[in-house]
């Protein structure tokens, strides 16, 4: 049990996806101008991540690892090339999944979350969850708490921001900084307070 | 992705009725320039930021990233754009994506045949080009309306005005952060010896968003257009 705790306050604080790994930023920047849409794109995310993670580790594990076919009588084949394409399939696939039964079973949470969910489907965040996943051979249950802890941390990085930049409207800054500038400056700065988790190990 | 800020350049669009044109006309000169300065992807358009700061702590492994990223947007550019007339818009994202994983597939297997070390540098990175916001962008903006020759020359230009956005950013790390350039020790041993030291915080996270902020500022002050 601890050894799970330890690995979702990783990757939620000391190896945030967004701020250690620059995950996510093209809808980090995009969605980050309010706290309402931040907070409903954040929250889709962890959503997400939660389940994408988890589903492509089975795929790995069961069709595309070395030797993963042999219950199926076939060893020595080794379809790991086919992983990239696999993975992104099966994120897109999880997405319109979700989003059906979002529908059916929660019509409040979809008109709440309905329009990010489409956004996510090419998140990098989500992506690139699923090949860290991979690149570190977690088990099951290890790939749905670092995705989980994954999504949390990106959901924590955009709500700030989000925060942060309402509030800049009211400060002067100079024209070329306006915009991608000032909030790329102001990720290094939070980047920099992410950082001083790293000395934290449970 | 999911970037709300794709910009069309409508004075680009190529007209399909004038099949006899000029291999660099003025038009496909401006798709191949354009994005270089007055509509860099990385510092105006906003697009490609994910990768563009993980690669960066070398020169070298940004080159190839460049290198990888160009092959991937001009050749997905010009398989789109022949395309364009059979794709239903309905599905055309999966398309899209369809032709983007299968190139960067064939990227990551090179890489991983003749340059192993680098490809193990880059790690997840490569497999990341796929959601790289650059390529489905200008898929869907411009290899969806266009003819190939000029998609391909879009494709180019976007590919190299990211590879100039991530060489300078890893020339700045490299030489503050580890003192050296391409591996190659720059930073003299007296200044060493006189107390200087390498600036750590350069080959961190904090240090690379800090460094595109700057460059950000200074190409639109130079630019002056897109101030938000």
């Amino acid at each position: 049990m601890e050894h799970y705790i330890s690995l979702a306050v990783k990757s939620i604080f000391v190896e945030n996806i967004l701020l250690a790994f620059f995950l996510g930023m093209c809808s980090f920047l995009a969605v980050s101008k309010k706290v309402e849409t931040a907070f409903g794109l954040g929250f889709a995310v962890i959503f997400v991540m939660t389940i994408t993670t988890p589903a492509n580790w089975a795929l790995h594990e069961y069709l595309l690892k070395d030797g993963a076919l042999s219950w199926a009588g076939l060893p020595d084949v080794d379809l790991s090339f086919l992983g990239f394409i696999s993975y992104i399939a099966v994120i897109a696939a999880m997405v319109q999944l979700v989003e059906m039964v979002i529908d059916r079973f929660s019509p409040a949470l979809y008109t709440a979350l309905g329009i990010f969910l489409p956004l996510i489907a090419v998140n990098c965040a989500i992506l690139g969850a699923s090949l860290f996943m991979v690149e570190r051979e977690y088990n099951f249950t290890e790939s749905a708490v670092f995705g989980f802890g994954s999504g949390v941390g990106w959901f924590l990085a955009i709500v700030a921001m989000a925060a942060i930049r309402q509030k800049l409207r009211y400060s002067n800054i100079p024209a070329g900084l306006k915009g991608l500038g000032i909030t790329m400056l102001l990720t290094g700065l939070m980047a920099m307070a992410f950082m001083s988790f790293s000395g934290i190990s449970l | 992705m999911g970037n709300t800020e794709i910009t069309t350049t409508p004075e680009l669009k190529v007209i399909d009725a004038k099949p006899k044109e000029k291999l660099f006309s003025r038009k496909n000169k401006r798709a191949l320039t354009d994005p270089l300065s007055d509509n860099n992807p990385i510092t105006l358009q906003v697009l490609g930021i994910c990768s563009a700061l993980a690669v960066t702590v070398q020169v070298k492994t940004a080159l190839v990233m460049s290198l990888a990223v160009i092959f991937v947007v001009s050749l997905s550019n010009v398989v789109i754009s022949m395309m364009r007339k059979q794709i239903p818009s309905k599905i055309r994202i999966i398309v899209e994506l369809a032709v983007i994983a299968t190139l960067v597939i064939l990227v990551d297997q090179i890489l991983k045949a003749y340059m192993y070390d680098v490809s193990k540098k880059l790690s997840v990175f490569v497999g990341l080009i796929i959601t790289n916001c650059i390529i489905m962008g200008r898929a869907e903006a411009f290899a969806l309306q266009n003819k190939v020759w000029p998609s391909f020359l879009d494709g180019l230009g976007n590919g190299l005005g990211y590879g100039l956005i991530l060489t300078v950013i890893a020339f700045f790390r490299e030489i503050f952060g580890s003192g050296t350039l391409l591996g190659y020790q720059v930073v003299p041993q007296a200044l060493y010896n006189a107390g200087y030291e390498n600036i750590g915080l350069m080959v961190l996270s904090p240090g690379a968003f800090i460094l595109l902020g700057l460059i950000v500022w200074v190409q639109r002050s130079i630019t002056k257009k897109y101030v938000e």
